[in-house]
């Protein structure tokens, strides 16, 4: 369908793409924080949830750790490319992002088969259910990300509608910043 | 349409480099065993690599100022959330219901009132 | 142009059930609304016979149950809160209006704009169909505060429980997602020279009533999620034997339940604003006062959310704080009010069925408002708390809200949005027969509320100092009061219906207003305008002087 006017008009000076982009963060920053202030206050009140975080694999936490900062470098080495116009280079980046997502879930999905044969699950107690909720909402939106980027990736390839390229990769910094919290709150904090 | 207020494109290898630096220093802090410490290096870690990120990556500097604030506002209602909910989340323990703190604030607010009262 | 001439060739799926047009969208936002509030409406009758006439059977019901009791009360306020207060003020106003009051062709995301009626439609469709499960719908309150809401052992609707939950997050997530439009296309979409403070309060109203949500629901959403694992999963966030907390629950939710209130609040004083100013021919008392206290109202709602829990055992010194913070947020909002009474005077006022609805508002509110006052006092509140004065203080906020601003909101804009106009006779005769009821429901369960009656109580047969036959006269009384102002809202629909058919065509601006919607034929066409305006002017500049005409089109070069 033929996009309304409405849709390429500026009066902020700010492309509406990118507006809702924004929008979209700040609602996930609200999400997750209030998600993860609950897990502080019930972290700081129970001394003994220490434990049962002491099972978590820093390793792995760590590794994933570099694999979303370095697909957050060639997120933005997509978004240098579209901004000067080069859209297959874009979408070739996108595209290593994605994996780098892909990565990220792998390492996640063995990290938590060992976790579960040991017998940690969502209601094996307090810091358990906090562990698999907070990471499994993260990793939902590193799926869902890597997903949109692949469509942005197929647009970006042909040059066109370059400045989602931008936006998808908004969103996935965000993503990252997240999992920067995350980490020592659920792997290095005992 | 691209905008055209990323003009100006950081190294963003370097920052990169930067970044993994700083997550190896934040891994290494749990092998010092200094508590006040390892949790210093990993929050304090976690916030300048967060700070990095958006600033070079989301180029929050580029955009316009009001971006900013609006993050900042997001921050500053979850920290009202925190001090709103955290006198009673974070000092219940068990099924141990009474809020000591306060019922000491009580007490003592119930001694002003009337001084045979205790 | 070509979005009119790619609409030519639509059918009636893709016109009216797969649109992307905003005033399609509208409508149906409005309709589901409006069948909703027939659903909820027909609870609160059933539960207020029970409660007139304790285990008789309700015509057109039955013999109602403890259980039912506590589903119809739960039920009834979850609908008229979040399936139609929310959809009618903010996304069937807002959707109608904003592009038209903005001045362009269409939302900023069309079909992000259907995918949330479409994920909205499915909530309403999950919550109704809780009705028909084993067990029944779900009857924790609205609120649904753990352990009741957590342990089917408890409520005795765990399927119920859950499909409530459900339904709830589902319409959190079309109400985020339709907020994106109202915001990107308030801030982005505008025709050349609105500037921020040319733009219509309503406008205003509905993009602030998105951010308030999208600020506060993010928390709740967390929350709802881990109510679930609770429910189904066997976690123990808000169970203390399983190191949660139950008061987590509760923060959450109000943390996003006050700010809720301002929601619904701010949009249908949006609608007032707009109608006053118009039937007062006379400019809006103080734009940027009303902008900034609206803003205030916002903020504010954020810091307090836990008078809601006075008496659920939170720190003591932290009811000192949401005290004073509660009884601070009533001075914006009369400011908003006394700005509003200050448009009036002086004004050549025209007493439409619409600027009825309006002045009604104002009345109805305050009275809301200061009752308030006395429920926002923790010393007092330990009294007053979930007595029926809570529930008559709630309505006399609620109803202007979800039903006064509305009337005066649909009756306003009805010309433009069906091309035809209401019979002004019958649009009086409903406004006078719904107000006297309401007020007739309400006042009794003051005084009730303030003799002691508990709320969500099926029957006081159980509870001998709650009996109290004395009383008995005003609950009925409530309850026939109730029973005309249902019959009052049969002139409405029949009005409504009706006209839609055989009342008068209407012209693009019968009532001689200034904001854009009214430059377009009555209904608009699928693209809005013809030519896209260029604004000149603020939206209020009735009875400017010096000239001959008494309204000034904000698109009119001069």
């Amino acid at each position: 369908m033929m996009k309304p006017i409405a849709t390429s008009r500026s009066a902020t000076g700010i492309p509406t793409a990118r507006l809702v982009t924004w929008w979209v963060i700040a609602s996930e920053i609200f999400i997750f924080g209030g998600l993860l202030a609950s897990y502080v206050m019930h972290r700081l009140a129970h001394p003994e949830w220490a434990a049962a975080a002491a099972h978590t694999n820093e390793w792995a936490g760590g590794f994933n750790t570099f694999v979303l900062l370095t697909s957050s470098l060639s997120a933005v080495l997509a978004h240098k490319a579209a901004d000067s116009g080069d859209g297959p280079k874009a979408a070739r980046f996108l595209r290593l992002t994605a994996l780098g997502g892909v990565i990220f879930l792998t390492v996640k999905a063995f990290e938590w088969t060992h976790e579960i044969r040991e017998g940690f699950v969502l209601a094996s107690g307090g810091f358990w259910s906090f562990y698999y909720f907070v990471a499994g909402l993260h990793a939902l939106h590193v799926l869902a990300g890597l997903i949109i980027m692949l469509f942005v990736a197929v647009d970006a390839a042909k040059n066109q509608e370059l400045q989602r390229v931008e936006c998808v990769g908004l969103y996935w910094h965000f993503v990252d910043i997240i999992w920067i919290f995350l980490f020592p709150l659920l792997y290095i904090a005992r | 349409m691209s905008s055209e207020a990323h003009v100006h494109h950081p190294n963003y290898v370097k920052v990169w480099a930067i970044l993994v630096v700083l997550l190896i220093l934040s891994a290494m802090g749990p092998m010092t065993g200094i508590r006040w410490l390892i949790l210093f290096a990993a929050f304090g870690i976690a916030l300048i690599k967060a700070y990095l990120v958006a600033k070079n990556f989301m180029h929050v500097s580029f955009e316009k100022r009001w971006i900013t604030y609006l993050l900042i506002t997001c921050l500053a209602f979850l920290a009202i959330l925190f001090a709103g909910v955290a006198p009673d989340v974070m000092k219940h323990w068990g099924l141990h219901w009474v809020n000591d703190a306060a019922r000491q604030a009580v007490a003592s607010g119930m001694h002003l009132v009337s001084p045979k009262h205790e | 142009m070509s979005t009119q001439a790619h609409q030519a060739g639509a059918g009636f799926f893709r016109k009216y059930l797969w649109a992307t047009d905003h005033k399609i969208i509208a409508m149906q936002y409005l309709f589901t609304g409006m069948i909703m509030a027939i659903i909820g409406g027909f609870m609160a009758y059933v539960f207020r016979m029970q409660l007139a006439f304790p285990s008789q059977h309700v015509p057109g019901y039955g013999v109602v149950s403890p259980g039912e009791y506590n589903s119809l009360v739960t039920m009834h306020g979850t609908i008229m809160i979040f399936w139609v207060a929310m959809p009618v003020l903010i996304a069937a106003f807002g959707n109608f209006l904003i592009p038209l009051m903005v001045g362009c062709d269409d939302m900023a995301f069309p079909r992000i704009n259907r995918l949330s009626f479409q994920v909205f439609f499915l909530s309403a469709v999950v919550l109704l169909a809780s009705f028909l499960v084993k067990g029944g719908a779900f009857g924790g309150a609205w609120t649904a505060y753990p352990p009741l809401s957590a342990s089917g052992a408890y409520n005795l609707e765990p399927i119920g429980a859950s499909m409530w939950l459900v339904a709830v997050a589902l319409e959190f997530v079309a109400f985020l997602l339709g907020g994106i439009n109202f915001v990107v296309t308030t801030l982005n979409g505008r025709a050349p020279g609105m500037k921020m403070y040319d733009i219509p309060i309503m406008v205003w109203m509905v993009v602030l009533a998105s951010i308030l949500f999208m600020f506060s629901v993010g928390p709740l959403i967390a929350g709802a999620v881990m109510l679930f694992f609770d429910q189904n999963l066997g976690t123990g966030f808000y169970n203390p034997t399983q190191g949660g907390d139950p008061l987590l629950w509760q923060h959450l939710f109000w943390f996003f339940g006050h700010p809720e209130v301002y929601v619904v609040l701010l949009p249908a004083m949006g609608i007032v604003a707009e109608v006053l100013s118009v039937f007062s021919r006379k400019k809006l008392f103080g734009y940027k006062t009303v902008l900034h206290t609206a803003w205030g109202v916002g903020v504010l709602s954020f810091v307090v959310w836990a008078h809601h829990q006075f008496v659920a055992g939170i720190d003591p010194r932290m009811a000192n704080v949401f005290t004073i913070t509660t009884l601070l947020i009533s001075i914006p909002v009369a400011e908003m009010v006394f700005v509003y009474i200050a448009t009036l005077y002086g004004g050549s006022i025209r007493l439409t069925t619409p600027m009825l609805w309006a002045l009604a508002f104002i009345a109805e509110f305050m009275i809301g408002g200061v009752s308030g006052i006395f429920l926002g006092a923790s010393a007092s509140d330990i009294y007053f708390h979930d007595t029926y004065f809570l529930v008559a203080h709630f309505h006399y906020t609620f109803f202007p809200i979800a039903f006064i601003a509305v009337f005066a909101g649909l009756t306003y804009w009805y010309p433009k949005m069906f091309g035809r106009m209401l019979n002004e006779t019958l649009g009086k005769i409903h406004f006078w027969g719904t107000i006297i009821a309401v007020n007739v429901i309400f006042i009794p369960l003051f005084i009730t509320g303030a003799a002691g009656d508990q709320r969500r109580i099926y029957s006081y047969a159980q509870f001998s100092e709650q009996a109290r036959p004395g009383l008995q006269d005003l609950r009925m009384t409530a309850t026939f009061a109730l029973l005309v102002f249902i019959a009052f809202q049969f002139v409405f629909l029949f009005n409504f219906l009706w006209s839609l058919r055989r009342g008068k065509r209407a012209e693009a601006n019968p009532w001689l207003a200034n904001t854009l919607e009214w430059t377009v034929p009555s209904p608009p066409p699928h693209g809005n305008f013809a030519e896209l305006p260029t604004v000149y002017r603020g939206p209020y500049e009735y009875g400017s002087p010096g000239r001959e005409l008494d309204y000034w089109p904000q698109n009119a070069p001069s």
